[in-house]
């Protein structure tokens, strides 16, 4: 049998639609979040959907000295690794309290850092398997609209790209995810281009053929290549004037 | 990190699948039961949406309609006895998907497998076999449903008794519907053995389906321009699950697997009136010859059989912008002959042709406010305009006049008069929501339109 693909972030829409997404192929799930009963319904939907062993795990992602223990507890460890954790409140009143600054960059970049690399020592060792992290086009520059989400996700995108080359020649895969904007729970009720805007599917879809073809880094919707590059691309004493 | 919070709400733009009519309304996608209760709190009456499939109002409300997506997952299946517990949410192409080529079938399934399991027994469906197995109630074990009080209640039969039979059929105007349990049938083969007969006008269509009681599935589709001594005449559909005995041999090997059929997308609105006496005319000429051509026996997959308008994605759309309404309505047994002639004549004068013009026996009432009863229902639709609510207006008044009664999932037009004079029901459904507190939680457009 295949060794299981492991979920971080669980119940959120992406979480979910990647779950359905490798199932599909026959992978068993494991799928770890703070609120663990929440997950028991996804466990029966995907038992009878697709007939593959699921179990379910709490994981704290801001609890980072839990983290190991975490790892240790699973029943089987994982061939693929995917971090979908991410937390974005509104930027003003982030602005405005301290600690929920300090949650959203702790949750964007401190905790999955740390559960990724604990599980990079295990795969270097192993000499295979897969970690992918969820980052965001919103951590290639910031911007004044979410910053403290942004440079969290900056960090983490950072993290993965180090994390790659170290791994490079152990065999293990590290794939960055930029989905751009994603029709999630998180940017409800948020006016979203179409034209820009994923379904949770897509990403997953995106996941599954981009570790097939061994990637390092994709945009979900490509155009968003594009448009990173040229936001990248505007000096900063225009793009400090911009409202983007 | 994030409490849990009812969820924002976002403006949007929603229809039924008539397109008609277009209301902008504060929508939520609740991820979670006590999302949901945090938005009933807040005292405003919500309506329940599920897949967007009921022709008319039934599902939007301006204040707050509760987007139904979020829950679709299966709970649980029992493989001795084919019950199946699913969130209110799941598509029942889901559902098809998965479970036909396991040998499972949906005990009852309306025309269109693009339905939510909650907008189902909202509207208690029925299909093809109603005349033999009942509308959705009759499959269905238990519901669970949140109400006013932010309760939630298991209903059966045998528990919570009177609201499993308001529920079922009630339009989403007694709570809203998380999950449920119903059977699915097993068969032997994903084929349909399926005998096409003609008749000739509206005597022999009512003849055929009375020599038909004990066949399985039955449908006719009408011409409802034809007129005088072709007033009526159609094309019956007759059906059963074929056995693997009785499938050709190319089909027997895999006899769970149908060919994929080709999907097509309707691309964009035709423009308005590309629908009109000459075209639908020329479309049923074409489509009443080409099956007097196919008429027999044959084997049909699941897919076409059931679901015919399904492959072509966005049908609606042929209608143009200014949409379509449905017309049905259901004429006792009594009066069905006669009925049936005033309604098909009203439309055949008009020349207002309707492109899908279908006739079905039912058998017996079942839930408390369940559209069906015996007798015989006739479903037409008109593309909209000024004219067609004239004929509209009169086809309602022939149903009232032959005591027959009309579909809430695919009305668009009824007034709360009218409706009471054909239905007396509709008071005492009125007095338990009322009693029951379920009009200050519970509401949709069309809910306020009729005044229920």
């Amino acid at each position: 049998m295949t060794a299981p693909v492991l979920i971080l972030g669980a119940t959120s829409d992406m979480g979910r639609a990647i779950a359905q997404r490798f199932a599909a192929q026959g992978y068993p799930i494991q799928l770890a979040a703070r609120q663990v009963s929440r997950l028991e319904r996804d466990k029966a939907d995907l038992a009878i959907r697709y007939g593959v062993p699921v179990s379910v795990h709490e994981f704290d992602v801001l609890a980072v000295e839990t983290h190991a223990a975490f790892i240790q507890q699973l029943p089987m460890q994982p061939a693929i690794v995917i971090c979908v954790v991410g937390f974005m409140p509104a930027q003003k009143v982030c602005e405005q309290d301290c600690s929920l600054a300090l949650d959203v960059m702790r949750t964007n970049y401190e905790g999955p850092a740390v559960i990724l690399s604990l599980f990079a020592n295990l795969f270097e060792q192993r000499g295979f398997g897969t970690l992918v992290g969820i980052s965001s086009v919103a951590g290639e520059r910031g911007r004044a609209s979410n910053y403290f989400y942004g440079s969290g996700k900056a960090g983490f995108t950072a993290f993965l790209s180090g994390l790659r080359q170290r791994l490079a020649k152990s065999g293990v895969q590290v794939l960055t995810v930029l989905p751009g904007y994603v029709n999630t729970r998180m940017t409800e009720g948020m006016k979203l281009p179409p034209l820009l805007t994923a379904e949770p599917k897509e990403v997953a879809n995106a996941i599954f053929a981009a570790i097939e073809k061994k990637k390092d880094v994709i945009y979900v919707r490509p155009i968003w290549r594009w448009i990173m590059l040229l936001i990248r691309w505007i000096p900063e004493p225009l793009f400090k004037r911009l409202s983007l | 990190m994030s409490s849990p919070m009812a969820p924002r709400g976002s403006l949007k733009t929603l229809c039924g699948w008539g397109r008609y009519p277009v209301q902008t309304c504060h929508v939520y996608c609740p991820r979670s039961e006590s999302e949901m209760i945090q938005l009933l709190k807040r005292g405003l009456p919500l309506i329940a949406r599920g897949n967007g499939r009921a022709y008319g109002d039934s599902a939007l409300n301006r204040e707050a309609t509760l987007q139904m997506r979020h829950f679709n997952r299966l709970l649980g299946f029992n493989p001795q006895t084919g019950q199946l517990i699913a969130e209110a949410g799941v598509l029942l192409a889901e559902i098809l998907e998965i479970f036909v080529p396991r040998g499972w079938f949906p005990l009852v399934t309306p025309g269109t497998k693009f339905v939510t399991v909650g907008g189902m027994i909202a509207a208690d469906v029925h299909g093809k076999n109603h005349h033999k197995e009942g509308s959705f109630v009759r499959s269905l074990d238990w519901l669970d449903l949140l109400t006013s009080e932010g309760q939630i209640y298991r209903c059966s039969p045998s528990e919570n008794r009177d609201l499993f039979y308001w529920t079922v059929g009630g339009m989403g105007l007694t709570g809203v519907i998380l999950r449920a349990a119903f059977r699915l049938r097993p068969i032997e083969t994903a084929w349909i053995r399926q005998t096409i007969r003609i008749a000739k006008n509206l005597d022999e269509v009512i003849d055929l389906f009375e020599a038909a009681q004990d066949v399985t599935y039955s449908v006719a589709w009408i011409d409802c321009l034809a007129s005088g001594s072709r007033l009526g005449r159609s094309v019956v559909m007759l059906g059963e699950h074929a056995t693997r005995e009785e499938l050709p041999t190319k089909y027997r090997q895999r006899p769970l697997r149908t060919p994929q059929r080709r999907k097509i997308s309707i691309p964009l609105d035709f423009p308005n009136g590309a629908l009109n006496a000459l075209t639908v005319g020329t479309f049923n000429q074409l489509y009443f010859l080409n099956s007097q051509r196919k008429a027999g026996q044959s084997f049909v997959d699941w897919d076409t059989f059931f679901y015919p308008l399904d492959s072509l994605l966005g049908w609606n759309r042929i209608y143009g912008r200014r949409g379509f309404v449905q017309f049905q309505c259901v004429l006792p047994l009594s009066t069905a002959r006669e009925g049936l002639s005033a309604l098909l004549h009203c439309t055949s004068a008009a020349g207002a042709g309707s492109f899908l013009a279908v006739l079905k026996k039912l058998g017996d009432q079942q839930g408390y406010f369940s559209f069906p009863m015996a007798g015989y229902t006739l479903a037409l639709d008109f593309p909209m305009s000024q004219r067609t609510l004239k004929v509209l207006d009169q086809l309602e008044e022939i149903t009232l006049q032959y005591g027959g009664r009309f579909y809430l999932a695919k009305d668009s037009h009824l007034t709360p008069l009218r409706l009471r004079q054909s239905d007396c029901r509709v008071e005492t459904f009125v007095k338990v929501r009322n009693a029951q507190q379920w009009t200050v939680n519970f509401a949709s457009e069309q809910s306020k339109r009729l005044r229920l």
